[in-house]
This record gives C-alpha cells, sequence and structure tokens, in this order.
C-alpha cells in the first residue's frame, strides 16, 4: 500500500497554502509548536502574578493596577476573587495547550513520517483540519479573559459544584462556559491528530521499519494517541453533561441543598464527584500523555550523546505499553478524599505503586546506557538527563502519594504542587526543550547557539529546582495549594521567606527563558549551517536534507536494515549505523572506503 | 556480504511496515479507532447514567411511560436498516449497482423513520411535561439523562444518514468504492450497535 504516497507531490507554491494552510506534517508540527509556544508565555505570565501574589500577598503593587485595572484594585492589591481565575488558566492552558500540545501535536507531526519513512501522515487535510480546530481553542480560551467575570477559576479540574453554577463565583459565568467550548475544541483536534498517529504508524512504515525498530520517540507517541483517543471521550462526556448543568438546568454534577448568597439552587440530586471519576479517567492518563514523550525523547537523545545502544530496548518498549495500560486503573489516586471505600482505595493505591516498576525499568536503563559511556555532553543531552533528574526527584515524591495515608495527609497542599510539577510539567517542559535543541536543525536547517543553550540549561536547572522543590516543606507544614493569601493564618507567616525564594527563583526562571527565545529566534537566521546528520545520528530523519523537502525524501523511500540504536558497534568503522545502511554497506575497521 | 543476503535483513513479518499488522487500509482503519473513541464516549454518558440511577431514591418504571411495542419498532426498524446496509456493501463488493443503490434507499429511509420516530417520541413526551430539569414521573435525572442519550445517538443517527446519502449521490454519479461504502457501512453499523445499547440499559432494565 505504498503507492499512495510513493510520488513525490509538487511543494504548493503560494505563501497561504504553504505555510498557513499547508497540509504537510512538518508545517503543521511547526505551526502546533510556535502556537504552543506562544500559549506558554501566556500561562508563564500568569505563574508570575500568583507568584508575585504569594510572596507579598498584601503589599500594594500600583503598577499592576496600571496595567491590569481588572484584577487590581486601585490600591494595587489583587482582588481575591480573581486569584484562582490564574491558577486555573495557568494549569489548563499548560496541561492541555503547551505540554501536550508541544511535544505531541507539535513534534509528533514533524518526526512521526520522518522516523518511520513516510512522505506524510495518512491524512494530511485531516492534519490541517485538526491544527486550525486547535487554533480556534486557543483563540476561545484567550477570549474567556475579556468576558464579564473573567475567565475559568474553578481550578483545570474544573470541579463542579463552582464550575456548575453561575452564581458560585465570578469565573463561573461566560469564562466557564468559554473554557468548556474551548476544551471541546482542544479534544476534536486531538482526537484527530490521534487518529491519524495511531493509523499513520501502523499503516504507513518504510518497509523494513518493523514495530520493534521504530525509535521509542515514535513507540511513546503512538501509546499517548492511544491514550488520548481512549481517555478523552470520558472528559468529552463530562464537558456535554457540565454545560447540561450550567445552561439547561439539569442536575448531573449539583446535589440538592446548594444555597448561594442565601439563595437556595433550583438543583437536586446530582453527584459532583460523577463528576470528578469522569474528570479523572481522563485526568490520569494525561499525566502520561506529557510525560512518555519526554521519555520518548531522553531514550533517543541519551543513546546519542553515550554513543551506545539504549540499553535493553525492547525492556523499555514493554514499560511505555504497561504504563499505558496501568494510567487507566489509578484515577481515583486524585480522589482518596472523596469519602470511596478504603477497599477501593487500597486497589487504587496498589496499582499505583506499580506504576513504580516500569518507571524503574526506565531509569536503570537510561542509567545503564550511560554507564561507562564517552558522554557528550551537548544541549539537547543536558536538558535530556534534567528529564531523568526531574522523573527521578518527582517520582520519589509520587511514591508517598500514590498511598491513601500519606495522601490523605498531604492533598491539596503544596506538596502535591511540587510533585507533579517536577514530574509532569518539569519533565515534560524540558522535553520540549530538548527536543527544540536536538531537532531545531531538521526543523530550520541551522543550528542553535551553545553556548547560549548551556546557560540557558543551567539556568532553568537550577531555577526550576530552587522554585518547586521547596514547596514540599510548604506542603508538609500544612500549606494549601489555591490559596489567596497565605499569612491569614499565623501558622504559615514563618513559611513567607521559603515564599519569597520560591518567587524569586521563579522569575530568574521566567527571565532565562528569554535567553532561549532570543537564541530560537537568532539562530533561525544567523546559526550555523546544519549538514542533514549534524548529530551523527541513525534514525531516519537524519538521512536526508536538513530541512527536509516536501515529501521527505528527494529519491524513493529509505529501506530499513536495523533498529535506531546502533552505536560504537565493535568492529565497525564509524561508530553509528544509520538505519537505512544494508549490511552490505557497513564499513568495517580496515576495509577501505 | 551477499547482496541476497542483504535483502533477507528486510523482515517480511506481519510487522515489518505498510499495512501489518491489521492488513487493511488506512481510512478503515481509522474508522476502526474513531468508532472505537467514539464508542467511549457514549460508554461515558452511560456510566455516568449508571452511577446517577444508581444513587437516585427512586427510578420511574419506563413501561409507565413508553409505550414499548412503538420503541420497540423503532429498535427493529434500525435493526433491519444494518441488514439492508449489508446488502449493500455486498451488492458494492460485486460491483451491482442496482442493488448497491436500492440497499442504501433503504437504509436511508430506515434510519428516517427512526429519526422521525425519535421525533415523534420526543414532542409527545415534552407535551406531557417532560423537560431536561423536570418531569411528572419523578426524579428530574430520568429526563436529563433520556434527552442526553436520545439526543446523542440521535444526532449520531442524523449524521450517518448524512454520510449515507452522500454515498449514495457518489455512487449514483459512479465515484464510490466498494471499501468507501464499507467504511460508510462500518459507521452506521456502529450507530446501530449503541441503539442496542441504549434501548437495553435505558428502556428495558
Amino acid at each position: 500500500m505504498h503507492h499512495v504516497h510513493e510520488e513525490n507531490h509538487e511543494a504548493p507554491q503560494s505563501f497561504l497554502r504553504r505555510y498557513i494552510f499547508s497540509t504537510d506534517h512538518k508545517v503543521i508540527g511547526i505551526q502546533y509548536y510556535l502556537t504552543a509556544l506562544f500559549m506558554m508565555l501566556v500561562a508563564g505570565l500568569l505563574a508570575i502574578l500568583i507568584r508575585i501574589q504569594l510572596a507579598w500577598p498584601q503589599t500594594p503593587q500600583p503598577w499592576l493596577h496600571k496595567i491590569l485595572p481588572g484584577l487590581y484594585d486601585p490600591n494595587g492589591i489583587m482582588r481575591p476573587e480573581y486569584y484562582p481565575m490564574l491558577f486555573t488558566m495557568h494549569g489548563t492552558l499548560m496541561v492541555f495547550f503547551v505540554l501536550s500540545t508541544a511535544p505531541v501535536s507539535g513534534f509528533g507531526n514533524f518526526l512521526i513520517p520522518l522516523q518511520i519513512g513516510a512522505r506524510d501522515m495518512a491524512f494530511p487535510f485531516l492534519n490541517m483540519m485538526s491544527y486550525w480546530t486547535f487554533f480556534v481553542g486557543c483563540l476561545v480560551m484567550l477570549a474567556s479573559f475579556f468576558v464579564a467575570g473573567g475567565a475559568a477559576a474553578s481550578g483545570w479540574t474544573a470541579y463542579p459544584p463552582l464550575s456548575a453554577l453561575p452564581e458560585s463565583i465570578p469565573g463561573s459565568q461566560w469564562g466557564q462556559t468559554l473554557w468548556i467550548i474551548g476544551m471541546v475544541f482542544f479534544i476534536a483536534s486531538f482526537t484527530m491528530g490521534g487518529l491519524n498517529f495511531v493509523t499513520t504508524v501502523l499503516n504507513l512504515r518504510t518497509r523494513g521499519m518493523s514495530m520493534f525498530r521504530l525509535p521509542l520517540t515514535i513507540w511513546a507517541m503512538f501509546c499517548v494517541s492511544i491514550l488520548g483517543l481512549l481517555s478523552f471521550p470520558a472528559l468529552t462526556a463530562g464537558v456535554i453533561m457540565l454545560l447540561f448543568d450550567r445552561h439547561f438546568g439539569t442536575s448531573f454534577f449539583v446535589p440538592s441543598g446548594v444555597v448561594i448568597a442565601d439563595k437556595l439552587m433550583p438543583h437536586q440530586g446530582g453527584s459532583p464527584l460523577l463528576w470528578q471519576h469522569l474528570f479523572w479517567f481522563l485526568g490520569h492518563p494525561e499525566v502520561y500523555i506529557l510525560m512518555l514523550p519526554a521519555m520518548g525523547f531522553a531514550s533517543d537523545i541519551i543513546s546519542v550523546f553515550a554513543r551506545k545502544p539504549i540499553f535493553s530496548y525492547r525492556a523499555m518498549v514493554f514499560a511505555i505499553l504497561v504504563i499505558s495500560v496501568l494510567s487507566f486503573l489509578v484515577w481515583g489516586h486524585h480522589m482518596f478524599v472523596s469519602g470511596m471505600s478504603p477497599y477501593l482505595g487500597m486497589a487504587f493505591a496498589v496499582f499505583t505503586l506499580l506504576i513504580a516498576v516500569p518507571s524503574a525499568i526506565k531509569v536503570f536503563n537510561w542509567l545503564a546506557t550511560l554507564w561507562r559511556a564517552k558522554i557528550h555532553f551537548t544541549t539537547p543531552m543536558l536538558f535530556a538527563l534534567g528529564i531523568v533528574s526531574l522523573f527521578i526527584s518527582g517520582g520519589l515524591s509520587g511514591i508517598w502519594l500514590g498511598q491513601a495515608p500519606i495522601d490523605i495527609q498531604v492533598h491539596d497542599t503544596y506538596f502535591v504542587v511540587a510533585h507533579f510539577h517536577l514530574i509532569m510539567a518539569g519533565a515534560a517542559l524540558f522535553g520540549v526543550f530538548a527536543a527544540t535543541y536536538y531537532w531545531f536543525p531538521k526543523m530550520f536547517g541551522r543550528m542553535m547557539n551553545e553556548t547560549l543553550g548551556k546557560l540557558h540549561f543551567w539556568l532553568t536547572f537550577v531555577t526550576y529546582y530552587l522554585t518547586f522543590f521547596p514547596m514540599h516543606f510548604l506542603g508538609l507544614r500544612g500549606m494549601m495549594r489555591r490559596i489567596y493569601d497565605p499569612t491569614q493564618y499565623d501558622l504559615f507567616k514563618p513559611l513567607q521567606p521559603i515564599n519569597e525564594l520560591i518567587s524569586h527563583s521563579a522569575f530568574l526562571l521566567g527571565a532565562a527563558q528569554l535567553i532561549f527565545v532570543f537564541n530560537f529566534v537568532w539562530s533561525i537566521f544567523r546559526g550555523k549551517k546544519a549538514g542533514p546528520n549534524p548529530w551523527r545520528a541513525n534514525t531516519l530523519e537524519w538521512t536526508t536534507e536538513s530541512p527536509a523537502p516536501h515529501g521527505n525524501w528527494r529519491g524513493p523511500l529509505p529501506v530499513v536494515y536495523r533498529g535506531p540504536y546502533e552505536y560504537s558497534v565493535p568492529g565497525v568503522a564509524e561508530d553509528y549505523i544509520p538505519q537505512n545502511v544494508a549490511p552490505a554497506e557497513v564499513k568495517t575497521v580496515g576495509a577501505r572506503g | 556480504m551477499a547482496k541476497s543476503q542483504a535483502a533477507e535483513m528486510v523482515p517480511e513479518s506481519l510487522w515489518s511496515g505498510g499495512v501489518s499488522p491489521f492488513g487493511v487500509s488506512w481510512q478503515k482503519l481509522m474508522m476502526w479507532i474513531f468508532i472505537i473513541t467514539d464508542g467511549l464516549l457514549f460508554a461515558g454518558l452511560l456510566a455516568g447514567y449508571g452511577f446517577l440511577r444508581l444513587a437516585s431514591p427512586q427510578w420511574p418504571d419506563q413501561t409507565q411511560v413508553f409505550y414499548m411495542p412503538f420503541i420497540a419498532f423503532m429498535t427493529f426498524v434500525l435493526i433491519t436498516s444494518s441488514a439492508t446496509m449489508g446488502t449493500a456493501v455486498g451488492a458494492a463488493r460485486q460491483r451491482d449497482r442496482r442493488w448497491m443503490v436500492r440497499g442504501l434507499v433503504l437504509t436511508i429511509l430506515g434510519g428516517l423513520i427512526f429519526l422521525g420516530c425519535q421525533a415523534y417520541e420526543w414532542t409527545h413526551l415534552i407535551h406531557q411535561g417532560a423537560r431536561l430539569y423536570t418531569n411528572p414521573w419523578g426524579v428530574p435525572h430520568f429526563t436529563a439523562c433520556f434527552f442526553v442519550l436520545t439526543g446523542f445517538h440521535g444526532s449520531h443517527v442524523l449524521s450517518g444518514v448524512i454520510i449515507l446519502t452522500i454515498t449514495l449521490i457518489r455512487t449514483l454519479l459512479g465515484k464510490t468504492t466498494p471499501e468507501g461504502v464499507e467504511i460508510a457501512g462500518l459507521y452506521w453499523h456502529f450507530v446501530d450497535l449503541v441503539w442496542v445499547f441504549i434501548f437495553t440499559l435505558f428502556y428495558l432494565l
């Protein structure tokens, strides 16, 4: 079935068809990536506002009133009813519109056809539709800041009754409705992308590219697409019911007897817990939608720069598969305090702890790959090592939180915030950076600056830990997440220096990203020209020119003879053998070139 | 190394690229994956309905609300339309255009009759006072679940009818492939199967 994509189509010539409404997977991938970076900027600025508030809650900031008169009163104090909007939109945008989008929709689109040896995705037009649907979702989310009452304010988890009753909080007016609509667009886009990814990986691999010769990045993309396709429908069902509760008078999620401002709500008999089940049935696999691509990037990049095969490739694949399956059985660990039966809680806790097994296998294999290797500490490698570091740091607190007795103690405290920012957000963010530095030459034909890249890495790495690690201590001392002003409690007053330290680190972390932005833009125009294979890597995307032409390979599609990790093979002249090199063409030591 | 050895390095197993492992075209594969994900949307809605019904202190007796022979007729029509769809797909494989068109027309007709029955059922219940937030038979959840479940299913039937109409027009213009008809048929069978679940879980249980 190669014939359909076998012929080389001419690249479309008009600017609009080539760069805006393009059906080329590489252009769509870059569109997704850049849009996600813009959303990261918005979500990052929200985080800065959160940190200003938490470090200096009662200190007037008149300059902020001048910039954001709606958010700050004339004295420069943040209006408390709008604080929840900040963390809600920070979480929603970061989880869905940045850290799901940039690695999966961005790099997934860009890499899948290139790494499996295909001309394009199975459904290029659907791919374009998927991007523009996502784009509308972004616009809806951004527009929600400007409606009466502001953007959604019920947390990224949108728990009812807060999210179901427009009277409950200003953000629950049009902001919440737009949140729902934005999410529906996002889910539709992710579903179209996922259908495309799964079909492409299964059906468009080039000759010789068996499933067990796929790079681990592709295995990760394949599994997260399946995760998305199987878990997002639960959230779709949830948001549909939520929309009916909000606008058509049903009570799926609203219990009887809710009183707001001395007014009894007419709703009766609904169950807020139903929403929590539906949400977390998506929500937990969603965590792995963020994590697995970063793990795939880390595996590929570590192997290249250690110049060694990834340790135990098959175990890595099975670890991804096992994590994917288990991720559907653990959603209840987000709900230990919801009053569920202790026996059910125990089952969820056991499955959660089981995830530690494949996770530990992955970490062990990364470390074994690095063991006694001649490591090249390039910027992508540093970020890949950063992923491993964050994954271990965040994973250890995950083993704590997975156990109901401990989780009940620290539930909804900053301990949880520390945990998921290290493991899920941090590892995914570092994954985006690692992938950017690594595949930038293939995307734009030029290298990024290494010195600036290393500076960016060290500043980001140190400030990231300084920002999120101290939150463990805040959490263990009881400081709750989503709190507007911790100094209202005498108990938390002594913790303010920690909050100030965190905020200072967060500002530095934000500032360090300016280096990245500068490096990125500068390198597109002025970076050193990259050859087809600047990292001397094996996977198929490096067998075509940089940037890859329309149709990916000028000649016929490459044929694959080997797995993606044949580095430093004894007796071979070069320390790498690209996947498309036939056994007869491998130059051995002593043989004449 | 000899050239024949090099050729051996390309595994010819089912997983070695091309259309393996499932041996179907990507259009059909995508429809199957879409059916799984869309099926899970109904699973989510049905799970929500089950959750609320179990938590509800009472639930109306469906036989008092619905006229069951009428619902049975709707179900019969929809399942029959699956059979006529099968006829169309079979005819498409044998390139028998006459039976293909007949099968598609009958299927579309079945879908339209079903939608008409549903419209009648909804109007009847609304006249009796059924709303999303209240109804004369007991807990409000009953009608909320009813309208959301059957509404979503009805919209799927409607999109199925539209897909089949397009297929019919393309068939009359001689533009369809046997596989295209089969993929449209897959979706139609899926919509019918969902109804079987809704009929069992909402009307009968």
